[in-house]
């Protein structure tokens, strides 16, 4: 049943336009189209009303609804969401190929719509785990409440409010989209897929979270919703602007869930490489397959009780109001029959973490495959029989207690399956205890203590005693962080490599960890004692006797605050500095662990083949899969250690941007590494030398594998020098336009084509690109103000000196000091003299190998070396003046002008005769 | 099998790991007292369920810790382990007997869940009227003269049907030391049997989230002497008729 992932039409040369559009436009739009949507979202209900003169005319509820609704509309649309779907409709040109907002380059292409599936993921990851403070913070709150009893810190209302935000932020805002940003980051490159099955759908799961957590995270501040998480109804019924804003949020935020489930199904269904039959997909596959399918099928419910409760509200229908001929529990019924498959969505994408993370670090197959794999599709089945369990005590018909208990309790046996399966995954193994690991491990501890506790719950006669008490709340602790969390931790740990290319510090992972671990148990494991005690959960008030072990939970949970705040200073700085990492550090076999750290813009240059199952450690020569190197270069399998050369020819137009940018580019979409020739036939060696170490500490700063020497002779003599030496698999050659290219003239191409037998892509640089001073860090950026001193040639020497000790971009700025107006001919005069002078001084640069660039002003030095250094962003300046002509007190006026700059002060020995 | 490498270690592990299970659940005074039938019959459930429990636990706990000690890599050990896939005999093993363990519990918490559901011919009724935020208990069948409280008042030794309703949000009536709960839903009256069989005071607590005033929603739950109660029904029932010649007191607010 393998398929076969689409192929694009130009199927190794994704050159595609990136979108140049400044964030500022991105977000300006976002602005205004969240101001044009709480607009049109206050005049559509004020129309209505007052065109059918309904009293009275302001109904805040409704007004609030529309316009939190029209206000995320506003806000996708100006943010860019529906850009290409628009233009679609519009009946303007689109192409299927268009990938202008693909992939990122910079820090700022997370900041706006993307739809490369490893920037959406980690938009995800930083998006929840913000969320994850706020709910952290709010739960603190709680404790803080509950360390004494009585109330001190909030009155009741507001209790309520924390609480209920607490779990509706960590569940809607943490757990569900964690999990689905880490499978957004690891699915696609696990399958053998390019990206997600619809990429734009994509990004649009992801950007609806933003309004609708805003809204979730924010409603504290306009008067919570405080019917807790499950908004039971009546009492949601009661509450104020914070459950309008609760009951709009879910709609988006579930929305976003079913979208990116969707996206899932179909990416997995379809895109997988060929040889990936469903019985070697990897356990996180079948673990998002099936969330997957409870999200499609489950989601819906909730939505569908929101918006009745929405409308008991808002509009006076009676859907749950018994006066009106409604049904109270009935809402249980609909709530339930999602949140309870939901709590497998929080639970089945970490039951797939698990499983991958026990096989690689006990360096052994997954015990039971394809019982887990079973066991995870019995889990989602059964999930959707048992939701009256929750209702046990509601008043709901009675008969439906003891089939609901069955199902209940049948659950509990794949479940059992599993963790004895992990059990047989880890033992006779080798075991590497990493941070990922201890997760694992930790997880199965904790997750025994949630899972028995449930079964405890399940009983119909001991849920009587125990519902709605503390137990329940240390139930749900044990299995959502015990559970949920500690998988999320697990995963990032385990693929923090693979998503930032960078190591996480192990001993600071392990300190979080046990910091959690402890904390966690300390904090939870008494609360089943609070529950058989009898103390009812979401009270802010409670019984003296209860007081020193809430004391002592309260202080328990700085521990696990410790542990977060460790957290978060090591992923970081880890991020920003750690040591890189290499392909699979962890010795993995699944796909993701083939390819690079981060993965190239596409993922795979050549459709990859899987050829086996995917935990077949300690099979002598078995493998998951092969990753392939392109057809064109070569074909061949593509592995860390064996790097694609690509030889790079280029004379004048070494250290030119367009140059460097298309290195730069190519260098992201697969694992490259560039040689540089530059022949320097009877030219100054010097002046190659120095063009060729300002592109190198260009790239070098980018990141990007290259080097390269100096080669004497010509272009083609310097390609078969370096083809001698090394195995290449593309030539890139630099030119001026034709016309203006000594070297197009004389067929360059064809000749390194006949040379090589390789494809040869040519890239054209224009002269004035060729000669201006590189762009980006790694050059410094120097600005010379000089004006008699031009010419000189002590002036031309100290430059070329400086420019061998460090690569040098120059900005020359030559002041006239004119004192009279400037329109004048004697001024023009002295500025053609000026201007002359300079060129020829840039040329001479230019020359030399040192890039140059220039500008004559009519101000002084002070004026110049401003103009250098703000225009220009010059990071030193040297200012030039002709030996006797004093000019200290030139030096101090440059020195006030633009300080903290350093200034340096060169004297120069006068000119030969002018005009030389 | 037994005569592996690993049966020694393992055993004392579990051992120990049961140990401190056992202690656990020994030493510590998990619940509260015990005032009704019903709560007895929860206490020999729980028995069995903290026993089955403990032993899942006990087995799950025991080999996670001998493989983390036994199974860790040696240092620059890069080696992988045995490729072994799965063992069918163990994995039937390992769900038939839950399954045996569940299926058990299932039918005996049937059955006790039958047993409390079941009506005695010579129960009393009382009827519950719960709002923001306060309990109300009202007599009226059986009594002469209806009358309310603000606390509930039962006989010791015979059964009490509770009649539950709300006039506004859900609440739940809870009392610990009954083991029992049952939510009061506006617009359907619903019922919790108790046979208290226990002297003394208990709380009666609002256990479902029922708005600003949840958390105080408190009242008594008094169980006495069959005598002592017909003598408490005697003076309720007097102190309304010279309160009030004639009307019965309806269930309009709570006069504890």
């Amino acid at each position: 049943m393998a398929t076969f992932a689409p192929t694009h039409q130009e199927p190794h040369h994704h050159h595609h336009e990136v979108d140049k559009r400044p964030l500022s436009y991105w977000w300006t739009r976002a602005f205004v189209g969240t101001i044009v949507g709480i607009a049109v979202g206050f005049f559509i209900p004020w129309f209505f009303r007052f065109v059918f003169g309904m009293e009275p005319l302001w109904v805040p509820e409704l007004y609030y609804t529309v316009i939190l609704s029209t206000a995320t509309l506003g806000f996708l649309a100006g943010i860019g969401c529906f850009d290409y779907w628009m233009k679609y409709i519009l009946g303007h040109r689109v192409s299927y190929e268009d990938h202008s907002m693909h992939g990122a380059y910079s820090w700022r292409d997370y900041f706006k719509v993307n739809t490369d599936h490893k920037v959406i993921g980690i938009q995800y990851m930083v998006t929840v785990f913000f969320f994850f403070i706020v709910g952290g913070v709010f739960a603190e709150l709680v404790r803080a409440e509950l360390s004494t009893p009585g109330q001190q810190l909030v009155d009741g209302e507001d209790y309520n409010g924390l609480f209920s935000s607490h779990a509706t932020v960590m569940i809607f805002l943490f757990v569900i989209p964690a999990f689905a940003g880490l499978a957004n980051y690891i699915l696609p490159i696990m399958i053998g897929a390019k990206d997600m099955a619809f990429p734009r759908l994509n990004a649009l799961s992801f950007w609806m979270l933003i309004p609708g957590g805003l809204l979730l995270a924010a409603s504290p501040i306009v008067g919570s919703y405080s019917a807790g998480w499950t908004a039971y109804t009546p009492l949601a019924v009661q509450g104020s602007t914070g459950q309008t804003m609760f009951e709009v949020a879910v709609q988006i935020v579930g929305t976003s869930s079913i979208m990116a489930a969707i996206n899932f199904m179909v990416t997995i269904f379809t895109m997988r490489a060929p040889g990936m039959t469903v019985w070697r997909m990897p356990l996180l596959v079948w673990a998002n397959a099936t969330t997957s399918a409870l999200v499609i099928f489950g989601t819906p419910f909730i939505a569908g009780s929101q918006f009745m409760t929405l409308f008991d509200r808002i509009m006076n229908t009676q859907f749950f109001n018994p006066v009106g001929g409604g049904d109270v529990i009935m809402y249980q019924h609909v709530f339930w029959f999602y949140s309870h498959p939901a709590v497998y969505i929080m639970m089945l994408p970490g039951f797939g973490i698990i499983s991958e993370i026990l096989a690689t670090f006990s360096r052994k197959p997954v015990f039971g495959y394809r019982a887990l794999a079973f066991s995870t599709v019995a889990i989602a089945i059964l999930g959707f029989g048992v939701w009256a369990h929750h209702m046990f005590v509601s008043g709901m018909a009675s008969w439906l207690r003891i089939p609901m208990m069955l199902t209940t309790i049948v659950i509990a046996i794949p479940t059992g399956v599993k963790v004895f399966s992990w059990l047989g995954t880890i033992w006779d193994g080798k075991l590497h205890l990493k941070t990922p690991m201890l997760w694992a491990l930790g997880f199965i501890f904790t997750f025994v203590i949630g899972g028995l506790s449930g079964v405890y719950l399940a009983t119909v006669p001991i849920d009587i005693a125990l519902t709605d008490t503390y137990f329940v709340v240390a139930h749900i602790h044990y299995v959502f962080f015990g559970g949920s969390v500690f998988t999320i931790f697990a995963g990032v740990y385990y693929w923090f490599p693979k998503m930032t290319g960078r190591m996480y510090n192990e001993t600071w992972g392990q300190v979080h960890f046990w910091l959690t671990f402890v904390g966690m148990n300390v904090t939870f494991f008494p609360m089943h004692w609070l529950g058989f005690q009898g103390m009812p959960r979401r009270v802010a008030d409670y019984d003296e006797r209860f007081a020193a072990m809430n004391e002592f939970i309260t202080m328990s949970t700085a521990l696990m605050v410790v542990g977060t705040l460790i957290f978060f200073a090591n992923m970081a700085y880890s991020w920003a500095k750690g040591p890189k990492a290499p392909w699979n550090p962890w010795r993995g076999r699944t796909l993701e662990w083939l390819v690079s750290s981060p993965p190239s813009t596409f993922n795979f240059e050549a459709t990859p083949q899987v050829v086996g199952g995917p935990y077949q450690y300690g099979i002598e020569g078995a493998r998951h899969a092969v990753v392939f190197a392109p057809e064109e270069i070569g074909g061949g399998e593509l592995t860390e250690t064996e790097r694609r050369t690509i030889l790079v020819v280029a004379s004048e137009t070494v250290s030119s941007s367009t140059l460097l940018d298309e290195i730069r580019r190519k260098s992201k979409e697969g694992p490259w590494r560039f040689t540089f020739a530059v022949p320097a036939k009877g030219r100054d060696h010097r002046s190659a030398e120095r063009r060729l170490q300002v592109a190198l500490a260009v790239l070098a700063e980018a990141g990007v594998d290259a080097n390269g020497s100096v080669v004497d002779g010509g272009p083609i003599e310097a390609i078969e020098k370096v083809v001698e030496e090394e195995p290449v698999q593309e030539v890139m050659l630099a030119t001026y336009p034709s016309g203006q290219s000594g070297w197009m003239e004389n067929d360059m191409l064809d000749r390194a084509r006949k040379a090589t037998g390789l494809g040869i892509t040519r890239v054209v640089v224009r002269r004035d690109d060729a000669v201006a001073p590189a762009p980006g860090s790694g050059v410094v950026a120097l600005g010379v103000v000089a004006n008699d001193a031009l010419g000189t040639d002590g002036l031309g020497a100290a430059i070329r000196n400086r420019a061998d000790q460090q690569p040098l971009g120059v900005t020359l700025i030559c002041p006239l000091n004119l004192t009279g107006p400037g329109w004048t001919d004697d001024a023009s005069k002295v500025r053609d003299e000026a201007v002359d002078r300079a060129q020829r001084t840039i040329g001479d640069l230019v020359d030399a190998g040192v890039p140059a660039q220039g500008e004559v002003i009519d101000g002084d030095e002070a004026a110049a070396a401003r103009v250098a250094v703000t225009a220009y962003g010059a990071e030193r300046v040297i200012l030039f003046t002709l030996r006797g002509e004093g000019g200290e007190a030139t030096v101090e006026a440059v020195r006030a002008a633009i300080a903290p700059v350093e200034v340096e002060h060169v004297v120069v020995d006068a000119a030969a005769p002018a005009g030389s | 099998m037994l005569r592996s490498r690993h049966t020694l270690p393992l055993i004392v592990i579990t051992l120990v790991v049961s140990a401190l299970t056992v202690a656990g659940i020994m030493l510590i005074e998990w619940t509260p007292e015990r005032a009704s039938v019903q709560a007895d019959r929860y206490w020999v459930l729980l028995l069995f369920l903290v026993a089955a429990s403990a032993l899942i636990f006990v087995i799950v706990t025991a080999v996670l810790i001998y493989s983390v000690i036994a199974f860790r890599a040696k240092k620059g050990d890069e080696s992988d382990g045995p490729p072994n896939h799965g063992n069918t005999a163990l994995e039937i093993t390992w769900t038939v007997l839950p399954t045996i363990l569940l299926a058990a519990m299932g039918v005996w918490a049937s059955i006790v869940l039958i047993q409390n559901d079941r009506r005695d011919a010579d129960r009393e009724t009382i009827e519950v009227t719960s709002q923001q935020f306060a309990w109300s208990f009202t007599w009226r069948d059986g009594v002469r003269t209806p009358f309310e409280t603000g606390d509930l008042y039962l006989p010791l030794g015979r059964q009490v049907e509770l009649k539950m309703r709300s006039t506004d949000v859900i609440h739940s009536l809870y009392v610990p030391e009954f083991r029992l709960k049952q939510d009061v839903v506006p617009g359907l009256t619903t019922t919790m049997l108790v046979n208290a069989n226990k002297v003394g005071t208990y709380p009666i607590i609002c256990a479902e989230l029922c708005g600003v005033g949840h958390g105080t929603m408190r009242a008594r739950a008094i169980v006495m002497e069959e005598d002592d109660y017909q003598q408490f029904l005697a003076d309720s029932q007097r102190e309304v008729r010279t309160q009030d010649g004639s009307t019965p007191a309806t269930a309009s607010a709570a006069t504890p």
